[in-house]
Formats: C-alpha cells, sequence, structure tokens
C-alpha cells in the first residue's frame, strides 16, 4: 500500500516538475516572441510567424500537461485547484473588464497593460490555492 | 456529513498515514474526510466501505437524518 502511494506521489511531483518546466518555456517563448521581433529579426513576419507558431505550440503543450496533472491529483486536491481556477478566472474577468474601462472612462491616463491583469491573476490563484489548502487541513 | 472513520482507524490501530494508503489518496484529503470537512465522492465512499467490510451507511451518517 505504502509503495502505491509512494508511486502516486512521486508520479505527482513528476507532473508538476514537467509542468513547471513546460510553463518556463512558454514565458521564455513569450519574452522571445515579443522581444526577438523587435531586437533580432526586425520585424521580418516570416521569423515572427515561426515564433508565434512555437509560442502557441508551446502554450498548448503547457494546458495539456496541467490536465494531466489534474487528473493524477486525488479528489480533494482537485477540488482545491478547481476552485482556485474557478476564482482566479472570474476576477480576472471581472477585474479585465473594470480595468480596461478605467481608460475609456478617464479615471486613469496610461493604457492598461495586460501583465497587470497577469499578475493579480497569478496572485488570485496562489491565494486562493493557500486559503484551499487550509480550508480543509 | 459525519463518519465513523476516527473509531474505525482507532480499532484497526491506523494512523491516518495508513488510511490515506489505503485509499490511495493524500493524507489532507484522508484527514479533512475523518473530520467532516469534505465530502468524499461515491466510488471514494465505497471504496472506504470496502476497506472496513461495512457498508457506506454504516460509515458515513447523512447530516439530516440526525
Amino acid at each position: 500500500m505504502n509503495k502505491h502511494n509512494e508511486s502516486i506521489c512521486s508520479q505527482q511531483k513528476s507532473n508538476i516538475t514537467s509542468l513547471a518546466l513546460w510553463t518556463l518555456a512558454w514565458v521564455i517563448s513569450t519574452a522571445f516572441l515579443r522581444f526577438g521581433a523587435e531586437y533580432i529579426w526586425d520585424y521580418q513576419p516570416a521569423y515572427s510567424i515561426i515564433a508565434l507558431i512555437t509560442h502557441l505550440a508551446l502554450g498548448l503543450t503547457m494546458i495539456m500537461v496541467n490536465v494531466k496533472h489534474l487528473a493524477n491529483l486525488d479528489e480533494l486536491q482537485r477540488k482545491i485547484t478547481l476552485d482556485a481556477m474557478g476564482i482566479t478566472l472570474g476576477v480576472g474577468l471581472i477585474a479585465g473588464i473594470a480595468y480596461e474601462q478605467l481608460e475609456d472612462i478617464k479615471l486613469i491616463s496610461f493604457e492598461p497593460e495586460i501583465s497587470h491583469l497577469i499578475m493579480l491573476m497569478a496572485f488570485t490563484y496562489i491565494l486562493s490555492i493557500l486559503i484551499g489548502n487550509r480550508k480543509y487541513q | 456529513m459525519k463518519n465513523r472513520l476516527k473509531v474505525l482507524r482507532a480499532e484497526r490501530d491506523w494512523t491516518q498515514a495508513d488510511l490515506a494508503n489505503a485509499l490511495a489518496v493524500s493524507r489532507q484529503t484522508a484527514n479533512a474526510i475523518e473530520k467532516g470537512k469534505f465530502d468524499p465522492s461515491l466510488p471514494l465512499a465505497f471504496k472506504i466501505a470496502r476497506l472496513f467490510n461495512l457498508t457506506v451507511e454504516e460509515i458515513f451518517i447523512d447530516d439530516e437524518q440526525t
């Protein structure tokens, strides 16, 4: 029985490591797409399309690895994770639309940045996971 | 939902980790089910019942009936 559980833990660790690596690759491809066009290939469309396709392929792989990771969690771990994802999606949608409107209604003078929304979503997800884990301790 | 997991586990001198291993779930999940903080799915409830050679109703108590 212990061996079975150790095998599950080992599989979960392997999935988390794999997810972290694919996420890192996707983040690097995001930076490469953005800054490569500006500093390396001077906005040549062929290179930009290749970088874009690579970026999308890495993103798709990251999603599939995340689905595999979710499938390997036990039911409480999955509930905590899915709850956190749901809250993050809701906060991202509500805050994102409100934030986008701020410039339109002249409450801010700068253009809203998508990176601010991503940071908010990351913070919301981490906080939701921590609260979820604490709730079921 | 209340349950008799703590008593059943104590009768067999099992730790929460033993129970978690037997059910192939994390210790956090075994603990949350035992404390009634998390209701297991039907397949997991049947797995728990099989582990203790009891029926689901003999382990889990519906709050609305108490």
